[in-house]
């Protein structure tokens, strides 16, 4: 007869938490915000690559003649036969970039350290990088042919090169698929720490309020305080995966409409992708050529995507009990959202430390000991498992022994935790009007 | 079984403190039982053991013969000192939901709810949210939704705070009208006055310690020293005050010549009053010969200086 006024208690809090004006607000208005985010971003950055940089040269030496090409983003414009002063004028009055000035005398060398660019403003370092090309293109070449190499052999040498890997299984992989696998893996983690930060918070406000309406005795005396906690935090993330199905669905579809509305090509966003695949929205890629996105795309498709997102599920859960059971039990300890200042940093802590860790050192080596350290320990292996989780389990990807370990660890922990959360929450929700101190709270646990 | 609820050797310690100390109580069947003491005496503490929100250290409740378990919680309803409702949720709903938690199906809740909205004469708050009403109204909602399961314990702590004396009033008679029915109630309260319309029997619980208990008459009897209140019409009473002054204790005594009215106070060795009526008899007419009561907040007061003077 107990156990079926969970449901009860699981449909109250998610009613509760989806019928919230701000919770529809949010729902319908972050879609929007983070589409209307990206599409600006493309705007903008389509905007910046169209205008066009004009950079006069005054050119008097004999050592370059037709190195600086015009293309889509800087036009050069050659002054000849009038003075630095007269040329850095004209550049300022007709409103170029910059002046570039090569002097006459002496050798290449002599020349290029004697060169200067002068602008307005400080330079844009692209700017600078793509002049910087240009001079270290022409020493090379002429080092090359004092050592009797011809430019038409310099040109043949230019070819870049990429190697191509493969697994011992002979499974090949495309240059980058690491990133991308990291990327995909971050997503996830991400994805996991956004949803316990925003939704163990709703369930530590949802606390508090049953606190301060001191509707809760009322109700602890119907259920056992247990019953309530799980039940919130069941209801709450019940609502919270509602809303991110509706937050993938909408803004999946609002990318497509502002995409073909607004003529802009995907490619454009390949820079950022790796942010806002990052943001759960678009999972773009970094592309370095159109006939290599098939590979891509094909790669991509190859990822275990069923062991991701079943692992993604297991540890979402287990991660997201564990602190939102800790969130429960400071909401029971105060009165009011102010005091949970002091109590919420030490939880976010390991949350940031496994982002931080999975970003810098998952990413670089998926299977390094920072790596297998973080992703056994259980505060932290939500996200950092998730992280190596592309590259599959087994041979090439995460020792299952190691997922195993990290699993047990965390249902081991989230008993304990659950144990002892249930234990503050249970007298926290009876104590009115003190702030307690965490030498208070450990006595608690021992009431 | 006569009694509904038995408490025996209930301890309580929350770390150092002893919230209550070998507490043992009989709370009859049908009865309306005073749970009377200070602030702080350990009064919730009891309550909340008994609905099984916190758990006795030693000692044992029993409910109805049986010992106290988890499915008793369906028969006992709880109106707490600290109550209040969910600020946002509409009234129906609400109650719905706490009715629900109580184990009530909802057609079942529906249907007494509507019984109960339509006697306290709130039909039309159905469909408000809660922070819509006033304090008052809100107390009323808490009222309904402690009894609607018909359960055979109601726990009442405090009920009267936050309500207007009419509202009170109409919340005592429904409480008097739910003990007729069969329910036992007990009744939390550090205000006197209610104690005397409400109880038959009461409780005294100061610092953790329960100090008197029983029915309320027997109680007052106990206490009563043998005092009686005299109202005389006497031509002569100052003559007659002063005979009485050598025979008898006289503790007050006050003449009023133009009504030719004495009315005075005397202590009696013992509940026997004979002496004095047989001195009377002849010498005046008595219009008034009572024994003082002493009152519950009298009572209250008494036993709890005792009880500090002995320590």
């Amino acid at each position: 007869m107990l156990m079926n006024k969970l449901p009860l208690i699981i449909k109250r809090e998610y009613l509760a938490k989806v019928r919230n004006k701000s919770f529809v607000i949010m729902t319908f208005l972050s879609p929007i915000l983070m589409v209307g985010m990206v599409v600006l971003i493309a705007y903008l950055t389509k905007l910046n690559d169209n205008e066009k940089r004009i950079i006069s040269v005054l050119n008097e030496s004999e050592h370059f003649t037709n190195d600086f090409l015009s293309d889509q983003n800087t036009g050069y414009v050659n002054f000849e036969g009038i003075g630095l002063q007269a040329a850095k004028d004209s550049t300022a009055n007709l409103g170029y970039y910059g002046l570039l000035h090569i002097p006459e005398e002496g050798d290449l060398e002599m020349v290029a350290e004697r060169s200067f660019f002068y602008s307005k403003d400080a330079p844009n370092t692209s700017v600078i990088d793509d002049i910087e090309d240009i001079f270290q293109d022409r020493l090379r070449q002429k080092k090359l042919m004092n050592m009797g190499v011809s430019t038409q052999d310099f040109a043949n040498i230019a070819d870049r090169f990429e190697i191509r890997t493969s697994t011992f299984a002979g499974e090949q992989n495309l240059k980058g698929i690491n990133e991308l696998k990291a990327a995909v893996g971050g997503a996830f983690g991400y994805l996991i720490m956004m949803f316990i930060i925003i939704y163990g918070g709703f369930v530590m406000r949802s606390v508090i309020e049953e606190k301060t309406s001191r509707i809760i005795e009322v109700i602890i005396s119907s259920v056992k305080p247990f019953q309530l906690m799980l039940g919130k935090i069941i209801g709450t993330s019940l609502a919270g995966i509602t809303q991110f199905a509706i937050w993938i669905v909408s803004a999946s579809l609002l990318l497509f409409a502002a995409f073909a509305i607004f003529g802009i090509d995907p490619d454009t966003l390949n820079k950022g992708a790796d942010m806002s695949s990052v943001m759960g929205g678009n999972l773009a890629t970094p592309v370095p050529s159109p006939s290599k996105l098939m590979e891509y795309a094909q790669e991509l498709y190859r990822l275990p995507w069923l062991t991701l997102i079943i692992f993604f599920l297991i540890y979402f859960v287990l991660g997201y009990l564990i602190y939102s059971s800790i969130y429960a039990a400071i909401g029971a300890a105060v009165d009011n959202e102010t005091d949970t200042q002091q109590f919420i940093f030490p939880i976010i802590l390991p949350l940031m430390l496994a982002i931080y860790v999975g970003f810098f050192s998952v990413f670089s080596n998926p299977h390094g000991p920072i790596a297998v350290g973080f992703s056994l320990f259980p505060l932290t292996s939500p996200i950092v498992m998730l992280m190596r989780l592309p590259g599959g389990i087994g041979e090439g990807g995460v020792p299952v022994w190691q997922v195993i370990t990290s699993i047990i660890l965390l249902i081991v922990t989230f008993i304990g935790i659950v144990w002892l959360a249930a234990k503050i929450y249970r007298i926290g929700i009876l104590m009115y009007g003190k702030k307690p101190s965490y030498k208070e709270i450990f006595k608690w646990l021992r009431y | 079984m006569n009694n509904i609820l038995v408490t025996n050797e209930v301890t309580k310690r929350f770390g150092e403190h002893t919230a209550l100390k070998k507490v043992s109580l009989e709370i009859p069947k049908n009865s309306i039982y005073g749970l009377l003491g200070p602030n702080g005496a350990g009064k919730t503490t009891l309550i909340r053991i008994i609905n099984q929100i916190t758990f006795p250290d030693e000692g044992a409740v029993f409910f109805d013969g049986a010992p106290l378990e988890s499915h008793h919680i369906a028969n006992i309803g709880y109106l707490p000192e600290e109550r209040g409702l969910y600020k946002s949720m509409k009234v129906g709903e609400q109650a719905l939901y706490l009715a629900q938690l109580k184990g009530l199906s909802k057609a079942e809740a529906k249907q007494r709810l509507k019984y109960w909205f339509d006697r306290l004469d709130i039909g039309d708050w159905w469909n408000k949210k809660i922070q819509e009403l006033s304090k008052g109204m809100a107390q009323k909602i808490q009222f309904i939704v402690t009894v609607l399961h018909e359960p055979k314990l109601l726990i009442f702590d405090e009920p009267f705070s936050g309500f207007d004396p009419i509202n009170a009033n109409i919340i005592k008679d429904e409480i008097l009208e739910l003990r007729n029915k069969g329910a036992s109630i007990i009744f939390s309260t550090h205000r006197m006055e209610s104690v005397e319309e409400l109880c038959d029997h009461i409780a005294l619980i100061h610092q953790s310690e329960k100090i008197l208990d029983g029915k309320l008459s027997d109680i007052k009897k106990a206490y009563k020293n043998n005092i009686f209140e005299v109202g005389l019409e006497v031509e002569k009473g100052a003559t007659l005050l002063q005979e009485l002054k050598d025979k008898f204790q006289i503790t007050s005594s006050a003449f009023n010549p133009l009504e030719n009215q004495l009315d005075f106070k005397v202590q009696l060795p013992s509940s026997d009053s004979g002496a004095v009526l047989d001195f009377l008899s002849g010498k005046a007419n008595i219009n008034q010969f009572v024994e003082t009561i002493p009152s519950a907040n009298e009572i209250f007061i008494r036993t709890v200086q005792n009880k500090d003077a002995h320590e």
